[in-house]
């Protein structure tokens, strides 16, 4: 009997647990360390360590030819089918590639916006004439994309979007106001939430528009913010103007549309995000060992705390992914948000803390922080972007675990 | 790269759902905690003989059914969630491994078939009455004498000490007790000499008992292995019951997430179930999240206890870490969500508010685990 339920040998199991890489796997790994190393370490050396949140404007040139540069030797849009320019990476094959562009401190990406956020929505929602016209140019770099959904008054809230469009002649004619639109003033298009019938239930009179950005009735103002850089842009539409068929999926569909974008932001690129989180760590590492802060017991507690919860960071990607090999993001992928947003800016106060008098002391004048200052200051955006921790808790009480709804006004 | 449960892995934890779910149910429980023994030896007969739980760990030449520590990890998480009563933990997760570890051939011949086939119940009795857990020996001395050896002292918080048919014993050298490491003794229970006090513990659903041995006489071959290696032994030991111990935290903090989010759905208030609010549905996210995280964390453990020598001591307690904090919050989380009725006897949340506790405490609390991971960064 008990034979029966606890088979006896290990071979007949086919697909054992194993948190080891295949061969295959690790030499695509190896593949791609090669060359990231090969590109970082001559012509484009000055980039390592660039870029990306809080420092988005640095070298903007370079990096753009870093990114033209990718996508001729294939290493844009890997997971994007070849058809439209990508590889065609498995999910794991992308987790490794952004693991180690992260490791190697490539650059902070410009196309991430269209490569993460547009592409994969074009490809599940798009028009076969749509993705020919679209994809190719974010893969080589040649169109940079910015994301028009929060309004002043559409924050947590983003059914509320109250810009604009009206169908004129075969153009859709759009005026209003979108904010914290990231690289808004270098983006050529913008993939913009627009209300097209303001009569209907307002979840269902919005669509999801291709609007250039690079015309008559857009202008872009750059926000300031507290960490003195300013990523964020409000964007002014005043007559501006698309045609009729960049709508993507169906006209007053698009809530549709921009709920799988927003699913897409939880995709690869962030399970491979803590490579990056490691070059940080490693960094208040070093500083506690050097400054004497790792003698401190509480601190030491802290940074092992961090430690712990970086590793479960990757282990939790681990699992999703593997729960995700056929096809869906289970709920246990829901967590992925609020986890690495929560444990970033905890170590963004971690690390001021193990810096001691030395964390108020910049490195320029007029306002030029250290790396370390500016992603303490960054980090307290990182709980409130791409859905704040608020909006994450309803989403995983009401969608993971089943929970009523919250009571919500207004129609729809 | 797989970072989940096999279809057969899958299967052997349903079968042990199975089985818990009739008969360790909080009733069972409730009946079981409240004998001096502290379980159903029905039961644990049931555990071993039909569903061969005992022996899954156990290499098929020592009589188990040579499966893994990933297959450990997924009963134990099942025993947690049934808050299971009895002497597997103590038995298969703690003192199997030690046997396995350190023992020799001889003894692992001896030792280990009964408590794969379930007739034997042993446990491993380390530390000693100050609660130190990172001095495991201590208060305890043996010495050679006449062909075998002597020990005397007393070792406290030993789980099941009081029941178990078998208690290996740390001691120290009594010519070096301060600097000589621990060795392991094999005490059978009924040894003259050997006094067993069963102490009333918070946490009802896990016994402990203080042993003392006064001028204990023991053969040659009493000795687990040889004396040097009883440091290693010990450490990797209790490394396994660590990680096993995760899973089983794993196992409880699920049961309080369950438990708290039937009763937000159906409690009405203000005419509305109470999980309608914010206030208590981001309580069960923030649940949600740790539980998640700690289950990634333990079924690393597991893997790692499986296949890698090197990285268990970090795994374990990494692991340790992370399930300790979480199983104590969801546990106590899931007395806030239930209110009043949380508080009192007959509610089940207490039994496992007292389990995460001890779970907590037992062989080193949160701190003192992330203590060890920052010794192991280099801090």
């Amino acid at each position: 009997m008990r034979r029966s339920t606890a088979p006896s040998s290990r071979a007949k199991w086919a697909f054992d647990m194993d948190l080891r890489f295949s061969q295959e796997e690790e030499s695509f790994r190896q593949e791609v360390r090669a060359f990231l190393a090969d590109r970082l370490r001559s012509e484009y050396a000055e980039l390592v360590g660039r870029g990306g949140p809080g420092d988005e404007h640095e070298l903007f040139e370079e990096r753009v030819a870093w990114e033209r540069m990718l996508g001729r030797d294939g290493w844009a849009c890997i997971g994007w089918p070849k058809d439209y320019g990508g590889r065609g990476a498995s999910l794991t094959e992308q987790v490794i590639f952004y693991e180690e562009y992260a490791r190697a401190r490539a650059p902070g990406r410009l196309g991430h916006i269209g490569e993460g956020l547009l592409g994969p929505t074009l490809i599940a929602f798009g028009t076969e004439a749509q993705k020919r016209r679209y994809l190719p140019p974010i893969v080589r770099c040649e169109e940079l994309w910015c994301q028009g959904y929060s309004e002043p008054n559409a924050g947590s809230d983003l059914a509320n979007v109250q810009t604009r469009a009206d169908l004129v002649s075969g153009q859709w004619i759009i005026t209003g106001q979108k904010i914290w639109t990231s690289l808004a003033a270098r983006a050529d298009w913008c993939f913009a939430l627009c209300r097209t019938d303001p009569a209907a239930p307002k979840h269902k009179g919005l669509s999801y528009l291709l609007v250039p950005m690079r015309q008559k009735g857009i202008e872009v103002r750059p926000i300031s913010q507290m960490n003195g850089g300013s990523e964020f842009s409000e964007v002014f539409f005043d007559g501006a103007r698309t045609p009729a068929e960049n709508v993507v999926g169906e006209v007053n569909g698009g809530w549709r549309v921009a709920m799988g974008t927003l699913a897409f932001e939880r995709g690869a690129s962030t399970l491979g995000q803590q490579f990056a989180f490691e070059n940080e760590f490693d960094q208040i590492i070093a500083v506690a060992k050097a400054n004497g802060a790792a003698q401190d017991p509480i601190l030491r507690d802290r940074l092992a705390r961090a430690r712990i919860g970086l590793t479960v960071m990757r282990l939790n990607a681990l699992r999703t992914l593997s729960l995700m090999q056929d096809g869906e993001l289970r709920r246990e992928a829901m967590i992925a948000k609020i986890y690495w947003a929560t444990w970033h800016r905890d170590l963004g106060k971690l690390a001021m803390d193990v810096l001691g008098a030395a964390s108020e002391i910049g490195e320029s004048e007029p306002y030029g922080l250290t790396s370390l200052q500016r992603m303490f200051l960054f980090s307290r955006a990182d709980t409130i972007y791409a859905g704040s921790n608020q909006i994450q808790r309803n989403i995983i009480a009401e969608r993971a675990l089943g929970l009523p709804p919250e009571p919500r006004s207004g129609k729809g | 790269m797989y970072f989940a449960f096999t279809e057969e892995q899958e299967e052997l934890r349903r079968n042990a759902r199975r089985l818990l779910e009739t008969a360790s149910t909080t009733r069972d429980v409730r009946a079981a905690m409240a004998t001096v023994r502290g379980y159903d030896e029905k039961l644990w007969r049931r555990l071993g003989e039909e569903l061969g739980l005992t022996s899954l760990a156990i290499p098929e030449a020592y009589g188990g059914a040579g499966l893994g520590f990933v297959e450990l990890a997924a009963v134990m998480e099942e025993m947690g969630r049934a808050l299971l009563c009895g002497p597997f933990f103590a038995t298969v997760c703690l003192a199997a491994s030690a046997v396995l570890t350190g023992g020799t051939e001889e003894q692992k011949r001896e030792l280990l078939p009964g408590i794969a086939a379930g007739r034997t119940t042993a446990t491993v009795a380390f530390a000693p009455p100050s609660g130190r857990w990172d001095a495991p020996g201590s208060g305890m001395t043996y010495a050679a004498r006449d062909g075998g050896y002597e020990l005397s002292g007393t070792s406290a918080f030993v789980i099941d000490g009081h029941s178990a048919d078998l208690v290996l014993v740390a001691a120290r050298p009594a010519s070096s007790p301060s600097d000589g490491g621990p060795a392991i003794f094999v005490v059978p229970g009924a040894t003259p000499g050997l006094e067993r006090r069963a102490r009333t513990t918070m946490d009802l659903t896990r016994k402990q008992a203080e042993l003392t041995l006064r001028q204990v006489r023991l053969p040659a071959s009493a000795l687990l292995g040889a004396a040097e290696s009883g440091e290693r032994t010990l450490a990797r030991a209790l490394d396994l019951a660590k990680v096993a111990l995760a899973a089983e935290q794993v196992g409880g903090a699920q049961r309080c997430l369950d438990m708290s989010l039937d009763y937000a759905k159906t409690r009405l208030q203000f005419g509305r179930p109470i999980g309608s609010f914010q206030a208590i549905k981001h309580k069960l996210a923030d649940m949600f999240v740790e539980l998640e995280s700690a289950r990634s964390a333990s079924y690393y453990a597991a893997w790692v206890a499986a296949h890698s020598h090197e990285e268990l001591p970090s795994a374990a307690a990494l692991a340790k870490a992370y399930c300790s904090d979480a199983y104590f919050h969801l546990a106590a989380e899931c007395i806030q969500i239930h209110g009043g009725v949380g508080f009192t006897w007959e509610h089940d949340a207490h039994l496992f508010f007292k389990r995460a506790k001890s779970s907590e405490t037992l062989f080193g609390d949160a701190a003192f685990h992330r203590a060890v991971v920052a010794r192991q960064m280099g801090l």
